[in-house]
């Protein structure tokens, strides 16, 4: 069976014919398969939604019980035919309950991998590689400029900083799905084991991490308070609050701001960030053409991000690529995103 | 070359002015010579290298790295430095700190240059991605860490108890790597002895004035001159300790632009520092800020580009004269002696600027609504408003409040299509930010009148970004066309300060200063003006081409 028969592009998002489904659809459509949770992926208001229990969970948790029609769970490995088609869902790496979706016809397997990570990640589950004839990739960070250096080195940096300034605060903005909660366990990995403060966006998906058994630590909201008592605290919040008088509440913030996106100064500069973390839930350009290369696809369709610039190098490799120009995804790590 | 890195990167990222000024101070204090001493020169532009260029960074990237994937980073990152550091193959084994800035100095300085390539590249194994960064920004010469040469100075004077402006003063006296400067601030040596006259002078600044402020305004106590559309700069000339003929063309914050300038620092035939405004004058007329900026952004200055962009400066201000400081006298006697000044100087490449005569404000209104009948004839295109100020004012460094208002002319808005868009570089780096936009013409066509990339916010930025990302209906190479049809597409308010008939647009006219003043996410494209509209606010005369 031809790949594009199982799997092409549309307006609303990837769609499946044999299974009328789509994958990350961006606007309402009867039947939906999301692959995690962040919220331009993970959109509320289709007919049902097909997902991991944790990203069946998250979505409750942000959009409320009712946020689709119906839903069905479906484990990492787990198999379910609709039609001629069969799905699985495989660790994706990027957040808790983040899947790259594995979609088989005819004897052509095409996954699906949504946004993934190939960083050890204390907060989910690694990378599973998964055997295909075409990878459906995104391309965030697929530029040579983009080498993720490791997150505990990053955190590193960020404890240095609070040493050398105890009576500062310093607020990190993390967005709220993921990348907070990752910062939280690399603080611990790394000992801190103050309490962190956070800003109320954080809250309910921090307690839905932990309920799920992901330790964190003693994770506190952000109360009103006199200065002095935040001095030496790491605190965290959304990326958008940096820019609010929240963080006035806190004595001489060190803004500090997690994101690939760090990796340019111009970025973190345009922010008046001062302590730039990089520490990013995607793979960088070496892990996207690793990860290429594991798959032994043949084919790679490219989703959003610098598609170019990844599609030039599958060419080097003699693999066929192209870029489907999907819309609406990859702004999750953008500063000043919505939490 | 690692602790001038760091500190290059610390200073990147502090916004505060203070934080700054500490990282300086401290730098300077725990750094020995001459090692400071060149991180001073090349932190304030004092340096330039012969053979070391942007070009010799490019041919580098283009060896070691894909071309189009290069192309593709550089456009992303808009710093060729940035990029070439980050993309660098990196050789961990070798990676070393035993590079100092003065060896990087020296040897850009001494190394031949068909042995630089292998040279430089050879530090680029050894340096990690910080220190990479920094030898790279040292050889494309745009720091771009928010610090000023007048901030510098200022942490020196911290470092040495003076101020900025006794630091000013002995400063022109010696030469990278200021040995003597640090001598004399860590109290080792007597200050280097400078000829007074050749010196910068922190300039005067200006306050923007509301026509109701005028009620409360006497007339008599105040005259007026146009706001020039060029760049603020100081010329100064004269004699050194040791009799040698000096001259320099200084920028509003002290920067050396005598080497961007070498046929206008070569008329400089007075001992004298004068206030004044760099403009460049062609078939007749003062041009614009656009024309001069084609030549401020050429790295060499060749003949021909000082042919075809004569360079002159309209001064209003006289600061020195020979070795006696001017400043505390009232601007009526400076400018008594500035008219003298340059009645006695013909030759040298200045002219006056003119007073705008007016005894009530109302006069003062109609002449900067219409400066050509007002009395700037020919040079109307370059002129952006009226300065006022006070007659009784002396030359105070800073912005010091009642004595100089700049009253700039209403802008012009209208409202236009956003129709291409592409990465722009320094600060808005990375996101989609110079935005093209058009009118709509009699045959119901778009077409482009202008470029912006700037007037909005960051909060803006992010937002457009994503408009162009989500709305491109075609990519050649950089530039992205946008959606722009009757119905779908986005609208833009741009202001602008002027209108001319321009042969090299399609349209027919070209904007002076545009740039977004509002985001019309409410307004449907085909509800935008028209060239039509447009054409009209072009200055009477001009309407037809």
């Amino acid at each position: 069976m031809q790949p594009a028969q199982i799997l092409h592009p549309r307006p609303e998002g990837l769609y499946c014919p044999p299974a009328d489904l789509y994958v990350d659809p961006t606007r309402p459509v009867p039947r939906a398969l999301i692959t995690h949770g962040h919220s331009d992926h993970a959109r509320a208001g289709h007919g049902s939604v097909l997902a991991t229990p944790e990203t069946l969970a998250i979505m409750a948790a942000r959009y409320g019980a009712a946020f689709a029609g119906s839903t069905q769970a479906l484990s990492y490995g787990e198999r379910l035919k609709i039609g001629d088609v069969t799905f699985s869902l495989h660790s994706a790496g990027h957040v808790l309950g983040s899947a790259q979706a594995a979609v088989e016809c005819g004897g052509t397997r095409v996954v699906a991998s949504g946004d993934y990570k190939r960083q050890s990640d204390p907060t989910c589950a690694p990378f599973e590689v998964v055997p295909c004839d075409v990878f459906i990739s995104e391309a965030t960070f697929a530029l040579p400029v983009f080498t993720h250096p490791r997150a505990e080195d990053e955190v590193k940096k960020l404890l240095a900083s609070v040493a050398m300034f105890p009576e500062r605060a310093h607020v990190v903005g993390a967005y709220a799905l993921g990348k907070a909660q990752r910062v939280m366990a690399e603080l611990r990995r790394a000992g801190w084991d103050k309490p962190i403060f956070v800003h109320g966006a954080l809250i309910a998906l921090t307690e839905l991490y932990k309920a799920h058994g992901v330790e964190l630590g003693e994770v506190l909201p952000v109360e009103t308070a006199p200065k002095s008592y935040y001095v030496g605290a790491i605190v965290m919040g959304p990326p958008g609050a940096l820019q609010t008088p929240w963080v006035r509440r806190f004595p001489d913030p060190v803004t500090c701001f997690a994101s690939g996106w760090m990796r340019i100064r111009a970025r973190a500069r345009q922010r008046g960030v001062e302590l730039p973390l990089v520490i990013s839930d995607h793979a960088d350009w070496p892990d996207l053409q690793r990860t290429i290369l594991d798959t032994g696809a043949g084919e790679i369709w490219i989703t959003h991000g610098e598609a170019d610039a990844l599609a030039h190098w599958c060419g080097t490799q003699g693999l066929q690529a192209k870029a489907l120009h999907l819309v609406g995804y990859g702004d999750e790590e953008e500063p000043g995103a919505a939490a | 070359m690692n602790r001038f890195a760091a500190l290059l990167d610390r200073l990147a990222y502090e916004p505060r002015r203070l934080g700054k000024l500490a990282l300086l101070e401290a730098y300077f204090r725990d750094t020995p010579d001459p090692d400071r001493g060149w991180a001073l020169a090349a932190m304030t532009g004092a340096l330039t290298f012969k053979n070391a260029k942007a070009g010799l960074v490019r041919n580098l990237a283009a060896e070691r790295t894909d071309p189009l994937l290069f192309g593709l980073s550089y456009d992303f990152v808009g710093d060729l430095a940035e990029t070439v550091a980050l993309m660098w193959p990196a050789d961990a084994t070798r990676a070393n700190a035993q590079l100092t800035i003065t060896d990087v100095v020296e040897g850009l300085q001494t190394t031949p240059k068909a042995e630089l390539p292998r040279v430089v590249a050879d530090w680029l194994d050894r340096l990690d991605e910080n220190g990479r960064w920094a030898l790279l920004k040292l050889i494309t010469g745009a720091l771009r860490i928010g610090v000023s040469a007048r901030l510098a100075r200022t942490a020196l004077a911290q470092l040495g108890g003076k101020s900025a402006d006794e630091v000013e003063d002995v400063w022109h006296a010696d030469a990278p790597p200021y040995p003597h400067v640090f001598a004399w601030l860590e109290g080792r040596a007597e200050a280097p002895s400078v000829a007074t006259t050749v010196r910068f002078y922190p300039p005067m600044l200006s306050h923007p004035i509301e026509p109701e402020e005028f009620a409360g305004l006497d007339p008599a106590d105040f005259c007026a001159e146009w706001k020039w559309d060029g760049i603020r700069v100081q010329a100064a000339a004269g004699k050194d300790a040791g009799a040698k003929r000096v001259a320099r063309l200084y920028s509003r914050t002290g920067e050396d632009l005598s080497g961007g300038f070498p046929d206008l620092v070569a008329g400089f035939d007075f001992e004298a520092v004068l206030d004044g405004e760099l403009l460049i004058k062609r078939g007749g007329g003062v041009q614009d800020f656009n024309t001069l900026q084609q030549r401020l952004n050429r790295k060499t200055v060749t003949p021909k580009i000082m042919a075809e962009f004569p360079a002159f400066i309209r001064v209003y201000d006289l600061l020195a004269l020979a070795d006696e400081d001017l400043r505390a006298l009232p601007f009526a006697e400076r400018r008594a002696k500035l008219e003298a000044f340059v009645s006695a100087h013909p030759l040298a490449p200045i002219d006056l600027s003119p007073m705008v005569p007016f005894a009530t404000w109302d006069e003062l209104t109609f002449a900067r609504a219409d400066p050509a009948d007002g009395g700037a004839g020919f040079d109307a295109g370059a002129v952006e408003g009226v300065m006022i100020k006070r007659r009784d004012a002396p030359y105070l460094a800073g912005r010091p409040k009642g004595y100089w208002f700049k009253w700039k002319r209403d802008p012009m808005v209208i409202d236009a299509v956003l129709m291409y868009a592409q990465r722009g570089s320094g600060k808005r780096s990375s996101f989609y930010s110079d935005y093209t936009f058009g009118v709509w013409t009699e045959a119901g066509e778009l077409t482009p009148v202008g470029k912006a990339y700037f007037g909005f916010t960051d909060e803006e930025l992010i937002e457009l970004d994503k408009f162009v990302r989500n709305n491109t209906e075609n990519r050649f190479g950089p530039v992205r066309e946008v959606t722009h049809t009757k119905t779908k597409g986005l609208v833009l308010e741009v202001a602008f300060e002027g209108l001319q008939r321009s042969a090299r647009h399609k349209s027919g006219v070209a904007m002076r200063f545009p740039r977004i003043s509002r985001i019309r996410w409410d307004k449907p494209p085909r509800d935008a003006d028209t060239l039509e509209a447009l054409e009209k606010l072009l200055p009477k005369g001009a309407e037809r081409a």
